[in-house]
């Protein structure tokens, strides 16, 4: 294991004798992987259930060309909000994503690293790879990996993205993301989300969000107004279409994220059959991989890469 | 002789995989080198999370010449065959093959052809690339810019023979002498001569490459841990298998858990020790209950001695817990009573409708069969409403396992009658063969409801099960049906139930179930062949005549039976018996026919009153009173008398000994 030769915001926190506070974690993570080579992206500013949504990572993991990003995701998943009564979950939380197209050789260990660099001492604590096969058949990928567990807490997702949007990786990137809340749970040893140390300075995770939870939880599950979503929905699928026929993949897969959100809610309201839900779930499918489709004719890949992923 | 040894170090193997993928590259290793002609001896195989290798400890150094005759055309054949044959065989001339005579075909050319030897490290170095490129993997991957699949990222191949490195290059991975031993504690690179030195800095590197070794230990330090707490360890093989791939080199931890959490269900706890957190669940020693504790295999020696692992896991438990806790508090605010509406909106299966369908059909049939199995009609019914009602609970939500379970502790809390809540819980009963079956009259109505309304539902939309596939579980259904009458004692005919299709899946059922009680096919067969429909009573007759076929009596008469049938089935082949005739005492004559007359006469009450009580085993004591009538007719009655009444009468009276027998079961079917 390497030293750390750079003062981050974890290392300044614990030179302090405190913990690394939330923003400790986002900094020095940002920190270490610029000095990867990462290009530091902003979240992507519409809706997504998760960080491997953001273009950076969907449509960036196609074609052959080199990639690094990293950057911080708020993730929407309005059936997981609990009205902020629920220590460990949330409707509305942030997850830190990697990704590195192709993949280097050394992968696990440049993300062990990072994990030293927030404070966790992979000889004190017992960190695990454990199987877990990552699916998203909203976009159309597929990859293998593990979850990795610390302590029996899983702290990420580490996946090899075989396929997106119907399409083989080639090359293949290697795809890291963080729990940021249950990581700096961890962290901290806090045992509620809500106590979390957001600043170091006195602002805990539930001053900044609780509120929000309890309003966006109330929305999700009782004023979401299920006739609005599904025009909506229509609309979004719409103009994503159009979007498509004009060959501009990037406001495409925009207007595809905003139909899987939309849809996300009106899962959440529990008024979907889950016949209509396979036949929502087909419907952006169709749409992020039309978006991918278009991607890549934009940025060239091979005709003879495509027909090879067709076969699949 | 050399020895050989393999090692293909990747990225973390999950942890399902390893065993069979080490027996798989064992197999492919043997094969191929036997099928290029090398002998091998015994092969040792061995896997950890990051490597799969084996060892095969000697092998000829070469294979030997192979000579083999080549056939030519024959001699005097045309040039251009011979040409050919010279072209082929690779000699100069034909002269240079011998001439062999067959008497047959006269005289044609061979030639001896010598296959060179080769050497085994020019096999190992074809081998191993092509194994490694059509390894059977159930799921493979690529990765980086390559088009190699492997598991995971393939890092380094270690592949000697007699010590020295077997060169090759898969994909840009070179062969070598060289790994790696655990992550954290030995993340050098070191080389290895053979495999006593492998086995030896693998270990001191900290990995234990036998499985086995691995097992042994976590076994060994869990018992010990518990031994010295005074606790007992609950074994688990599935998740033992499971936890030796997850590690190099087991340090087995002592976790404690906050003891308020014990007023969780224990199902709960155990579920997410197991599942969730793939601890080992403890007992205290002293209560025989959960104790507050859990084991957890690390793969990590920790300066501190694991306390920071014990102390973190412990927290990630009670998050866990805290959640359950979550769930189970808010559960119990609303009853399951008013969760019922709910399943309106879950689809059972599509053309069949909503789980608050089946329930509402479910409530009937319940309703229809207490009668029939002594249950409270209206207990019934009301367990009945209430059997799905958890499936709508944030607990089954997260762990569907608990299905049932979940139900009778909600059932319990919403102050419904220990019979209802228990008939929740377990009309999901038996589960798989070996699971219990309900014996309370609630459990049992609505146990059979469920399960009968499932087999309908399906079989009315022409979801049968399949020679291959049974995707609805629904032979596991119908013998969860069987096992419930049987060990309940439950009369039941199934013509009031079920259509004709679904009595014969039954029937089907039935004979399966009997057969693997040990019951004999023909036997099974003789009662089958009786238009009998209900479960139990098919049974009891199958058991009553097998044993009775086991016995002397049971053999003669059985013996006695296929010889005066014998005689009837040869007149009715001539279509020469007249069922319409009755035997009747004037046309008797010899004492043997008059002593079966009257055997059959004076059993036919008795054996009336036993089928009545249905009273098999007194059914076959009266069957043993004409045995010997039967023998003695048969042995001095000669049937076919030239009087046409004599004839008739005697054949009648086979008939009617015929007809006795057969309200049992159809003797025909039963090998003599």
């Amino acid at each position: 294991m390497e030293n750390v030769e750079y003062s981050t915001a974890c290392s300044r926190a614990y030179a302090q004798g405190r913990k690394p506070s939330f923003q400790d974690i986002i900094l020095t993570l940002s920190d270490y992987w610029a000095r990867q080579g990462c290009v530091i992206l902003q979240p992507y500013d519409t809706e997504v259930g998760a960080g491997t949504l953001h273009p950076a990572t969907t449509l960036r993991a196609l074609g052959d060309k080199p990639w690094k990003a990293a950057y911080v995701q708020p993730s929407r998943r309005p059936k997981d909000g609990r009205y902020g009564e629920n220590p460990n979950r949330l409707g509305h939380y942030y997850q830190y994503q990697v990704i590195l197209k192709p993949n280097p050789p050394n992968l696990q260990e440049l993300y062990l690293n990072s994990l030293y660099e927030i404070g966790i001492d992979p000889k004190l604590h017992d960190i695990r790879f454990v199987e877990d096969d990552w699916e998203n058949p909203t976009v159309g990928a597929w990859g293998l990996g593990w979850e990795v567990w610390c302590d029996g807490m899983e702290v990420s997702q580490f996946t090899y993205f075989q396929q997106v949007g119907g399409f083989d990786c080639k090359p293949v990137s290697g795809e890291l993301t963080y729990g940021l809340e249950r990581l700096t749970m961890y962290v901290q040893g806090v045992e509620n989300i809500y106590d979390i140390d957001f600043n170091g300075n006195g602002v805990t995770y539930g001053d900044v969000f609780h509120e929000n939870e309890v309003e966006q939880s109330t929305f999700n599950f009782e004023y979401s107004n299920v006739e609005i979503l599904e025009r909506w929905f229509k609309d979004a699928e719409t103009q994503c279409n159009i979007l498509l026929e004009a060959k501009l993949p990037l406001p495409a897969f925009d207007w595809a994220l905003k139909a899987s959100h939309l849809f996300n809610l009106m899962d959440a309201r529990g008024v979907v059959s889950p016949t209509e839900r396979q036949s929502f779930i087909a419907r952006v499918r169709d749409l992020a991989k039309g978006s991918a489709a278009a991607w890549i004719d934009k940025i060239g890949m091979s005709k003879q890469e495509e027909l090879k992923a067709g076969d699949k | 002789m050399s020895q050989f040894l393999l090692e293909i170090f990747s990225e973390e193997i999950p942890a399902r995989f390893q065993k069979r993928a080490s027996e798989d590259l064992a197999k492919m290793v043997k094969e191929g080198l036997e099928k290029a002609g090398v002998n091998v001896g015994e092969i040792t195989n061995f896997v950890a999370p990051r490597r799969l290798g084996i060892c095969i400890e000697s092998l000829p150094n070469e294979t030997p010449d192979v000579s083999e005759e080549k056939k030519g055309p024959k001699v005097g054949a045309p040039q251009p065959a011979i040409d050919g044959f010279i072209r082929s065989a690779g000699i100069s001339s034909i002269e240079e093959a011998k001439i062999v005579s067959d008497p047959k075909k006269g005289d044609f050319y061979v030639v001896e052809i010598v296959k060179k030897g080769a050497k085994t490290t020019d096999i190992i170095k074809e081998l191993v690339p092509s194994i490694v490129r059509n390894f059977p993997w159930q799921k493979s991957m690529r990765w980086g810019e390559g088009t190699l699949r492997w598991v995971r990222p393939l890092h380094s191949i270690l592949c000697l023979f007699g010590g020295e490195i077997v060169d090759f290059e898969i994909d840009g991975i070179k062969s070598g002498n060289v790994t790696r031993g655990h992550r954290f504690h030995a993340p050098e690179d070191f080389t290895v001569t053979d495999f006593a030195d492998y086995q030896e800095k693998t270990r001191a590197a900290h990995v234990l490459i036998d499985r086995e070794e691995r097992k042994k230990s976590i076994m060994s330090q869990a018992q010990k841990l518990c031994a010295d707490n005074n606790l007992e360890l609950i074994e688990d093989i599935g998740l033992l298998e499971e936890v030796c791939g997850l590690v190099d080199e087991p340090f087995v931890i002592l976790g404690q858990m906050d003891e308020a959490f014990l007023d969780l269900p224990p199902e709960v706890i155990r579920l997410t020790l197991r599942i969730n957190q793939k601890y080992f669940v403890v007992n205290s020693k002293a209560t025989g209950k959960l104790a507050p504790y859990f084991i957890v295999v690390s793969n990590v020696n920790a300066a501190d001695g694991g306390t920071a692992i014990a102390h973190g896991n412990a927290r990630v438990l009670s998050a866990r817990l805290n959640d359950a806790r979550y769930f189970w508090d808010l559960d119990r605010k609303t009853t399951l009573e008013a969760r019922v509406p709910k399943l309106d909106k879950i689809v059972f299966h599509q053309k069949i409708g909503s789980i608050g369908d089946k329930v509402k059909r479910v409530v009937e049939l319940a309703g229809e069969l207490s009668p029939i199995v002594g249950a409270d009609v209206d207990l019934a019914k009301r367990a009945a409403l209430l059997c799905k009602a958890d499936l709508v609970t944030e607990m089954v939500g997260e762990f569907p396992e608990l299905q049932g379970v979940m139900g009778r502790y909600y059932a319990n809390n919403d102050q419904e009658t220990l019979d209802v809540a228990n008939a929740i819980a377990e009309h999901y009963k038996p589960v798989g063969p070996s699971d219990y079956v309900p014996t309370n009259p609630v459990s049992i109505a609505v146990a059979l409801a469920d399960k009968f309304d499932t087999l309908v539902s399906f079989f009315a939309i022409g979801e049968k099960p399949t020679g291959s596939g049974d995707p609805y579980a629904l032979r596991r259904a119908a013998l969860g049906i069987i096992r419930i009458i049987l060990e309940n004692k439950i009369r039941l005919p199934l013509k009031t139930r079920v259509s004709y299709e679904l009595q014969s899946f039954f029937i089907d059922r039935l004979k399966v179930f009997l057969k693997d009680e040990g019951l004999e096919y023909d036997v099974i067969d003789a009662v089958f062949a009786g238009a009998d429909d209900d479960i139990y009573r098919i049974t009891q007759k199958v058991k009553t005549l097998s044993e009775f076929l086991k016995t002397e009596e049971g053999k003669t008469l059985l013996e006695g039976y296929k010889r005066a049938t014998n005689i009837l089935k040869a007149e009715e082949k001539k279509g020469a018996l007249d069922g319409t005739f009755v035997a009747s005492a004037q046309y008797l004559e010899l004492n043997a026919e008059k002593a079966l007359f009257s055997a059959i006469n004076n059993t036919k009450a008795a054996l009336a009153v036993s089928l009545n009580n249905e009273d098999y085993v007194g059914a076959m004591k009266t069957f043993t009173l004409l045995r010997d009538p039967i023998f003695d007719f048969l042995d001095n009655v000669l049937v076919n008398d030239s009087d046409e009444n004599k004839r008739k009468n005697r054949l009648a009276l086979l008939c009617d000994l015929r007809q006795m027998m057969s309200q049992v079961a159809d003797f025909e079917c039963i090998r003599g």
